[in-house]
């Protein structure tokens, strides 16, 4: 398979990262190294090039009646220049994608997805337009448009101050500004992030990334800004204990399950609403939990969650905190044994160690 | 990236600095390049025994998972306790402090096939 590349590809290699291949894109996984930028996050600021990051428009007179029924959150609750979190479900309450939508006006939304969902993502929305009978919306896939920044962490909105036609502290959370970067780069800046930190998405032409890239760079000199990679993405969002596609959400997977009920609404219709009104109501059979080492030893991907020596999960996402310093974990466990505070073990190379179920996030400001 | 000369090298990226019957071991700059940021490592106890080309113990970087294999076999005689505390060690000096465990040599023949730096810093060189 040939690997795309982001149009920030030279700029990575120039600044020595370590590419690897990510979701079928050629990714920058760490600079200096994954808990020097995490950190950097933490503390100031760290730019990470998220252009693999799919977009899809939804336009049309009847858009917002498609939106409404493709996803699991409601659309009417947030206006136009507002961003909401949401799942995408199947019939059976399995997640296609988790995304987050911008709405423009009521007649146009953008989807921003999953890298390795956004093929699927576009074949399951022109699946419902065809079933559900929405001849008139519009469906297109806009990846190709876009580039997408993240500048993430405290000193976020003190770097792009200068450099932004609106002062970014009137960039509401989940809210988002058409503006102009420096002088002359048109760009979306939205108030969200997938770090736990303050900080903005900025979506802008492919042409104008590497430019757009320089500008934010020598506006963070003075802030400690680092560039971030992949690394320390995911040990970021596991601290504030997100899910990520593919580990604690699938397509076998409902986002009840997932803890994800506060973004599932069950005052409008939606795709896979009878699955997830009954596992709300009944309950569901098995609960993501949160998961503290209490004993030297890092919690990986796949092994196994014990209690009271018998296999009750797996850890879906595992981790050492470069915050807390200590190793972090999510895995399924069932309803009644993901209780905070329960005792439980992460069997590690055939060695049980002590670990406890805790509330998520495992990271607070 | 630093190769010392007065150190051997195996092909799973561990070196070997041997004095009389005792060889100290550690991994190379290159392993711990590669591997990043390590987070966690796992040592045999003082007094165990390892065999050459079997695991001893493990490495663990933020997003991987090494066996350390031993480039000899013999008796543990000491380790190194300050790198399980700070693993981050292994990234600052891993030729120096960060050193992992010293062994008694069980036979010369032990040595024969560890590799000179020169052989070494072509063999990574190949395998990129």
């Amino acid at each position: 398979m040939v690997l795309k590349r982001t149009p920030l590809y030279d700029t990575h290699v120039s600044l020595g990262a370590r590419m690897v291949p990510f979701a079928g894109w050629e990714m920058p996984v760490q600079y200096a190294g994954v808990k020097e930028e995490h950190l950097a996050v933490r503390s100031s600021c760290g730019l990470f090039d998220v252009s693999h990051m799919g977009e899809i428009e939804v336009s049309g007179d009847r858009a917002i009646d498609f939106v409404q029924l493709l996803i699991t959150n409601d659309i009417e609750r947030v206006s136009d220049g507002q961003c909401q979190y949401a799942l995408l479900c199947r019939d059976s309450g399995g997640v296609v994608d988790d995304l987050i939508v911008y709405r423009f006006n009521i007649d146009r939304y953008l989807f921003v997805v999953n890298a390795s969902n956004a093929g699927k993502v576009l074949d399951w929305m022109k699946e419902v337009q065809a079933r559900e009978d929405f001849p008139d919306v519009g469906i297109e896939d806009q990846g190709g448009q876009y580039a997408q920044l993240a500048l993430q962490g405290p000193a976020a909105v003190e770097i792009l101050r200068p450099l932004l036609d609106i002062d970014p502290d009137g960039i509401g959370h989940f809210r988002f500004h058409m503006g102009l970067i420096g002088d002359d780069i048109e760009a979306i800046v939205s108030r969200t992030g997938y770090t736990g930190a303050d900080g903005f998405e900025i979506y802008l032409a492919p042409e104008d990334a590497e430019a757009a890239w320089k500008t934010i760079m020598e506006a963070g000199s003075g802030h400690n800004l680092r560039p971030a990679g992949l690394g320390a993405r995911d040990t970021l969002r596991l601290e504030m204990g997100y899910p990520l596609y593919g580990h604690e959400l699938g397509e076998e997977i409902t986002p009840i399950e997932a803890g994800l009920g506060k973004y599932v609404r069950f005052t409008k219709d939606f795709i896979g609403r009878d699955v997830l009104e009954k596992q709300a109501r009944e309950g569901a059979g098995r609960t993501l939990a949160g998961i503290k080492m209490l004993e030297p030893g890092v919690p990986r991907q796949g092994y196994e969650i014990h209690a009271g020596g018998k296999k009750i999960g797996e850890v879906t996402s595992g981790t050492v905190s470069p915050s807390l310093n200590v190793g972090i974990a999510m895995g399924f466990v069932a309803p009644e044994a993901g209780k905070p505070g329960a005792e439980v073990s992460i069997v590690i190379r055939g060695r049980a160690a002590k670990a406890e179920i805790t509330t998520l996030p495992f990271y607070r400001k | 990236m630093e190769f010392p000369k007065d150190l051997k090298y195996t092909k799973e990226h561990e070196w070997v600095k041997v004095e009389g019957k005792i060889a100290t071991i550690g991994i190379t700059d290159y392993a711990q390049d590669s591997l990043g940021d390590v987070v966690y490592v796992e040592l045999p106890p003082e007094g165990g025994s390892v065999t050459k080309h079997e695991p001893f113990g493990v490495v663990e970087s933020v997003k991987a998972v090494s066996d350390l294999y031993s480039p000899v076999s013999g008796s543990v005689t000491e380790v190194n306790d300050a790198i399980i505390d700070s693993p981050e060690a292994i990234n600052e000096d891993p030729y120096g402090d960060a050193w992992m465990i010293k062994v008694e040599i069980a036979g010369q023949s032990e040595l024969d096939d560890l590799l000179t730096a020169d052989e070494y810093q072509k063999f990574i060189e190949e395998e990129k």
